[in-house]
């Protein structure tokens, strides 16, 4: 396998705080390769938002206590210079995020906004600059983008602004985009375009994408590997047909099971019992092991490690592959 | 329609005679007003314009669209609290369009309302046993002194813990809150409640707690639903039927599995190419829509049809003449001049579905 993009190792990011230290990122290992597409599923508090803002340096490291390593075209970006991030950060990881609302400036005009953004990290003219955001404007398919990049972000619609986002951010070209859940303020329609616009730029630019999201159907078709979150660790990862045919850990078939899917004959849906756990107070053991139907002595006791159950397909479960297996066969599939 | 496929849709309870809410030609504009001393109106919002609906008891109708397609003020003046601009509202029999004052109340305790935030729709500095206790203060159907054992009784009912009457929501989870929301809106026993995207704000795993809950509350308590989402397949999970709204109109109405395998109106077919499918086979499989554009103003709405402009089979016609409801099937209606043919989604098989295991 080539060189991986982005490699983080042992990750672990804690937030020390008056009632005690909140573990947000507990051990996280993966990789992105370049051009591919990354998919990373959880619910709030799974730590999914915090160990991508790490990557890009963008948590205050004052109050926040990291450990582990983010190897990114084979740099240690937790220990790069600040000045040295900058000009990574930006240029070679770009990120947008869920509220394209308050990540645009609104005193500002939308073109001259992408153009300071490239200004920041090419010596070309004002003009030639303010050409190329025209430019983006147009290939993330704003209609008249001479006339929408003199406008303010208010006069965007919802859709239009994250699309300009997506314009600012793909700009210098980076290799890697960091969607931070670019979709969930846009209604499914608006969803559709968003998702299908960076599925067609990444082609054309050959970025690779990671894209997060607490919804398991926007990443069903768009992306090449799947990674689930709980309470700050990977619980299971794999290819789309893996975790959705064949998923291998009771977090993530309580999650198929919770869905009300529209091709489905769910009379009834099975929720997870419980509300995900206090970070500060982690279960002992299996994190996820308080809310397990199938939890055993075992898994109160140990974290289980990620294991792989065949080829990329990985999870991380005290049960034997006979139980899975079966409960999978019996209980899981057969409500899908 | 085959009839081997099985019905996926929650069993439609029998339709007894009159409907328990009926709008017909329901209007609710807006004004835009310019001016400071004399205010002159300039334009209006045409937030819901010309609506019929019929809810039977017992029923859950869905009720799906976009942001700003009317969805809620549609439920906020079928629940009297807009007045509505042109239009009847009739519930349990009585035409409620423009009671006022001390009847309004007695019709309040009828029907009640879930909201979408339970964040910011529980006061924070109130414990929560007063917080489900208020509708039965303001209403007196139960004596002081029974208050609290009624409201502990509502708070066992909807799955929280009674010994936590005296603490404050800030101390309760989202998916808890929403339970409080929800006991306060049965305290009175309501025969209607409008739920306005009750799971839109919950983590997944939480949503299906709530959404089995109302379930179980449902038959329990003999309840009729108005469910107001934008998510699909949420909605199609609890309806009996859907109505799906576009710019302040209902475009299309039918029960849930049919506006799924047979849609009808063009917008509903991009809306069930675009909602996200946790199938990846099932997702590749369907008919990729994309609509161009974002909805268009409701101060200025498109001539003739109003989705004209963003439909990919618009002809002439649709621009010029609007399109009125009309039958499609036994209890399917939709307004297009040029209705779909085919499904969006494939629906799979007994035997493909065996086979993905």
């Amino acid at each position: 396998m080539p060189e991986p993009l982005l490699e983080v190792k042992d990750l672990r990011v804690s937030f020390p705080t008056e009632d005690g230290v909140v573990k947000a990122v507990d051990g996280l290992s993966f990789s992105i390769q370049a051009g591919e597409t990354l998919g990373v599923v959880g619910e709030s508090g799974s730590g999914k938002s915090v160990s991508f803002l790490t990557v890009m340096g963008l948590i205050n490291r004052k109050s926040a206590i990291v450990e582990g390593q983010v190897l990114f075209q084979g740099q240690d970006l937790l220990t790069l210079p600040s000045e040295e991030l900058q000009e990574v950060r930006g240029r070679k990881i770009a990120m947008i995020f869920q509220d394209p609302m308050t990540s645009l400036h609104p005193f500002y005009r939308v073109g001259d906004q992408i153009a300071e953004a490239i200004l920041a990290h090419e010596k070309i003219s004002k003009k030639e600059a303010a050409d190329r955001s025209v430019e983006m404007l147009r290939r993330v398919n704003i209609p008249r983008p001479d006339e929408r990049a003199r406008q303010y972000p208010h006069e965007f619609s919802g859709g239009m602004r994250q699309r300009a986002m997506i314009a600012m951010a793909l700009s210098l070209n980076p290799d890697l985009l960091i969607a931070d859940e670019p979709t969930t303020a846009l209604d499914v329609t608006v969803q559709a375009q968003i998702l299908d616009l960076v599925d067609r730029l990444q082609t054309e630019f050959n970025t690779a994408v990671a894209l997060i999201t607490h919804d398991l159907g926007v990443v069903a078709e768009h992306c090449d590997h799947i990674q689930v979150m709980y309470a700050g660790r990977i619980v299971e990862e794999g290819t789309g047909d893996d975790i959705y045919y064949n998923p291998m850990m009771p977090y993530t078939w309580g999650l198929m099971r919770s869905i009300p899917r529209l091709g489905a004959e769910t009379a009834r849906l099975t929720p997870i019992m419980g509300s995900p756990p206090s970070l500060i107070h982690l279960p002992s053991g299996c994190a996820f092991s308080p809310r397990c139907p199938y939890a055993f002595d075992l898994c109160h006791e140990e974290a289980p490690a990620l294991l792989p159950v065949d080829g990329h397909h990985a999870a991380a479960c005290h049960l034997s592959m006979e139980d899975r297996n079966r409960i999978v066969a019996e209980e899981v599939l057969t409500q899908s | 329609m085959s009839t081997v496929e099985a019905s996926t849709t929650p069993q439609a309870p029998e339709r007894k005679g009159e409907p328990l809410l009926k709008l017909a030609g329901l209007v609710k504009h807006f004004p835009i007003t310019r001016g400071i001393i004399f205010q002159k109106q300039v334009g209006a919002v045409h937030a819901v314009d010309g609506v019929d609906l019929e809810i039977y008891p017992g029923e859950t109708l869905g009720l799906v669209g976009e942001t700003g397609c009317g969805k809620s003020t549609l439920a906020r003046v079928a629940m009297r609290l807009y007045d509505a601009t042109a239009g009847s509202v009739v519930f349990d029999g009585r035409d409620i369009t423009n009671v006022h004052g001390d009847d309004l109340r007695q019709i309040r305790r009828d029907m009640q309302m879930i909201f979408q935030d339970p964040y910011a729709s529980l006061n924070p500095r109130k414990t929560i046993g007063t917080i489900i206790g208020a509708p039965l203060r303001l209403h007196k159907t139960v004596p002081k002194d029974k208050i609290k054992p009624e409201v502990q009784q509502l708070m066992e009912l909807v799955g929280l813990n009674p010994e936590h009457y005296n603490r404050y929501p800030h101390e309760f989870s989202g998916g808890q809150r929403q339970r409080i929301g929800v006991a306060r809106a049965i305290a009175l026993k309501p025969k209607l409640i409008v739920c306005d995207e009750p799971v839109s704000a919950l983590d997944v795993s939480i949503q299906a707690q709530i959404l089995n809950l109302l379930t179980d509350l449902q038959s329990e308590l003999n309840l009729t639903y108005l469910f107001i989402a934008h998510d699909l397949s949420v909605v199609k999970h609890v309806s009996n039927r859907v109505s799906v709204m576009y710019l302040g109109k209902i475009v299309e109405t039918a029960d849930g599995d049919g506006l799924y395998k047979d849609p009808k109106h063009p917008y509903t077919g991009a809306l069930l190419s675009a909602v996200p499918i946790a199938d990846p086979r099932l997702a590749k499989a369907r008919k990729r829509i994309i609509l161009e554009g974002d909805v268009p103003s409701p101060i200025d709405p498109p001539s003739g049809c109003r989705f004209h402009p963003r439909c990919y089979k618009a002809q002439e016609l649709c621009s010029v003449e609007e399109p009125q409801l009309r039958e499609m099937g036994p209890t399917h209606t939709a307004s297009c001049h040029f209705p779909l043919e085919t499904r969006i989604i494939e629906v799979p098989s007994d035997t493909d579905r065996g086979s993905s295991g």
